[in-house]
């Protein structure tokens, strides 16, 4: 998986040069917060009970412009053909593009978590290490799924229409699992919030390995 | 090397229902420099992609060195090339960086050696370290084939390699092509400009509606590849 | 009469024998149930549709693999053809859903892991048509969409698991209907097997027709394109 490395190391560095995308990512995430938020227009003893589905449906949104830039970047100077023309396994493309979505997702997190535990008015603290294991299954869920079909949609013609149509029906059980599961968390601790994270972690392995073993379908012509 | 590098029979491609190429027969040995020249839209670019392994053929038979190239297996692509019409190499990032990037992935023995090695031989030196959103035309040209080469193929495509390059360009370029040549690689391009690919082919060929309408042994003429170049499209057009 | 044309013929007429056994069980045969009335008897069709739905999400997949595997266009045309039956029953299924609801629980909708469940279904069904409808002229299309049908099918374990969950957020309206209805009678457990099998003859009959309609297509296209 040296290639996979590679990718990764190579998807990053150039994120962090132009840092535009991932930039875009940000406040795309920070303004579905807000817009949530104000739409809910909550007491602050009724907002807590929000924050699952906000924080989610936020990061499944925010999810989609993330996958789409680790194939917009391979579009200048036609980059993807200089990829396919070397001895590279798909999966290994795959695994790589997947790992820097990981990376990219869960920055957002960082940057919106803490955000919403303001807006909704909930201490995260005690929580915290259930927390961050949910929204590393969840992460991991969008990234695999996401970097399967952005590589689709990113060589069609309605691109930005088809992703979201493709990819948000296949992530409604994982939605569901990561919301029931944060909020388990929260409220009752990780031991409670064991079906959820099942849930999560059997959409990982499932579509982690379909995703990396599917992607030469879709990449190779 | 003994053996033909390439040989390609009867090769198909479609898109969608239209079949791009349509039956194309293709023979190229070490140290040939085989020109294809044709029409934009005579499926010059989508053959050098079959050739590359970038496309499957709907039909026919293509072998590289010997073997079977439908299954395209790693070991075949470590032994092409590919020059396209862009350069593949990352805007944000510099020349250094992209070249040890397709190090790593064609697993080059000596990358950094390698690396700098190219970039002197393409003339990069100074540049190395900018972002390549920085290059000229000519500079994206150099580092393109530098990044080609990094691996040493046996095999070497170009998709129009001339296309915007100044008088100075073309030429350094023809200069490469003939090194390359006499270094035993075989060279494939393709070009709509038949000035440029008369001093630099040993074999020219013309695509027309998806076949191989012509071929010509040696060094032609200028006057004489222009005439079979009208008679082809003009005949069949 | 070649074997082809045989099941031609015998698909449409086994369909419609069964068809109307079943709606005469149905309406005929079948006793009224004690607790819900008439409009139980939409029950039948709505399991049905149910079944139908669901299996042609698993052809679909099926067919889509084949057709990764070998690039056989006909598995990529049996692939759509279940696609657009499989959405059509899966409609069904939809709409049945509330006519039935309306009645007993006083409610259109609700969010139980059954229906819940088939929205999913049906929404993956459809992105798969806009898949195949906007995904552009080229083959590759195909490929993408057999890769839809095949992760599809996958998240359907997923799905039925993950919408259990949902239960401990909503009140349990349908407790009582969650084991099947418990069909006390066996004539009930017939009207069900029989209008099961009508559904599902009826579903293979219209993929039948519709994989055939796109292969008559595809060949003029052909004829087209070598005599163009």
């Amino acid at each position: 998986m040296r290639a996979a490395l590679a990718i990764l190391a190579k998807d990053l560095r150039i994120e962090w040069r132009t840092r535009e995308s991932v930039s875009g990512v940000f406040v795309m995430g920070v303004l579905l917060l807000v817009v949530f938020s104000i739409a809910h227009d909550a007491r602050p003893d009724a907002a807590p009970a929000l924050l699952p589905a906000v924080l989610w449906v936020t990061f499944v949104f925010t999810g989609l412009p993330a996958v789409q830039r680790a194939f917009l970047l391979e579009r200048e100077n036609d980059c993807l053909a200089g990829l396919l023309t070397a001895p590279l396994d798909p999966g290994a493309l795959y695994a790589g593009k997947c790992a820097a979505n990981v990376v990219v997702l869960a920055a957002t997190q960082a940057v919106v978590v803490p955000l919403a535990g303001l807006f909704l008015h909930v201490d995260l603290l005690p929580g915290l290490p259930g927390l961050v294991l949910v929204l590393l299954l969840g992460n991991l869920g969008v990234a695999a799924l996401g970097t399967l079909f952005a590589a689709v949609a990113a060589r069609t013609r309605a691109r930005d229409l088809l992703l979201p149509l493709l990819l948000l029906p296949l992530l409604v059980p994982l939605l569901i699992g990561a919301v029931t599961a944060t909020r388990t968390v929260l409220d009752a601790g990780v031991g409670a919030a064991l079906p959820g994270l099942r849930v999560l972690a059997a959409f990982d392995v499932v579509f982690g390995v379909a995703g990396w073993l599917l992607f030469g379908y879709v990449v190779r012509d | 090397m003994i053996g033909p590098v390439l040989r390609a029979r009867g090769v198909v491609r479609r898109f969608g229902r239209a079949r791009v190429l349509a039956g194309v027969d293709l023979d190229v040995d070490a140290g040939e420099v085989v020109a294809l020249l044709g029409a934009n839209g005579a499926g010059k670019t989508t053959l050098l992609r079959v050739l590359a392994l970038l496309l499957r053929p709907n039909g026919g038979a293509l072998s590289l060195f010997g073997e079977d190239a439908t299954a395209a297996p790693p070991a075949l692509r470590r032994r092409i090339g590919w020059v396209g019409h862009e350069s593949a190499c990352y805007p944000d990032l510099s020349a250094a960086e992209n070249l040890a990037f397709y190090a790593r992935l064609f697993e080059v023995p000596d990358a950094g050696a390698r690396v700098a090695e190219l970039l002197a031989w393409a003339g990069l030196e100074e540049a190395a370290r900018r972002p390549v959103r920085t290059y000229s035309r000519g500079m994206s040209q150099r580092l393109a084939l530098a990044r080609a080469l990094l691996h040493r193929p046996d095999l070497l495509l170009m998709d129009e390699p001339f296309s915007g390059l100044d008088r100075d360009a073309a030429t350094a370029l023809e200069e490469r092509i003939a090194a390359l040549r006499t270094a035993g690689h075989a060279v494939v391009f393709t070009t709509h400009d038949v000035e440029r690919a008369a001093p630099v082919a040993t074999r020219l060929a013309i695509l027309h509606r998806g076949r191989i309408a012509w071929t010509h042994e040696g060094q032609a003429a200028h006057a004489v590849i222009a005439a079979a170049y009208a008679a082809v499209v003009v005949r069949r057009a | 009469m070649s074997s082809a044309t045989e099941m031609r013929r015998l698909l449409p007429a086994a369909t419609c024998v069964t068809m109307l056994a079943a709606l005469w069980l149905v309406f005929m045969v079948v006793p009224t149930e004690r607790e819900m009335g008439i409009v139980q008897r939409i029950f039948y069709f709505h399991v049905a549709s149910a079944w139908m739905a669901f299996i042609g999400f698993f052809l679909v997949a099926g067919a889509s693999a084949v057709y990764l595997w070998n690039g056989s266009a006909g598995a990529d045309r049996i692939a759509a053809a279940s696609a657009e039956v499989g959405v059509l029953f899966c409609s069904l299924v939809l709409v049945t859903g509330p006519i039935w609801a309306r009645p007993v629980w006083g409610v259109w909708w609700t969010w139980d892991p059954r229906l819940t469940m088939t929205v999913i279904l049906w929404a993956i069904y459809a992105s798969y048509l806009m898949l195949r409808a906007f995904g552009g002229e080229d083959d590759a299309v195909r490929r993408y969409a057999a890769v839809l049908g095949i992760v599809g099918v996958l998240d359907v374990p997923i799905i039925m698991v993950s919408v259990r969950l949902l239960r401990g957020m909503h009140p349990a309206v349908i407790a009582r209907n969650e084991g099947g209805s418990g069909l006390v009678d066996p004539s009930m457990r017939w009207a069900l097997a029989v209008s099961g099998l009508a559904f599902v003859l009826l579903g293979a009959w219209l993929i039948a027709l519709r994989a055939r309609t796109a292969r008559l297509a595809d060949e003029l296209a052909m004829l087209r394109e070598e005599t163009g």
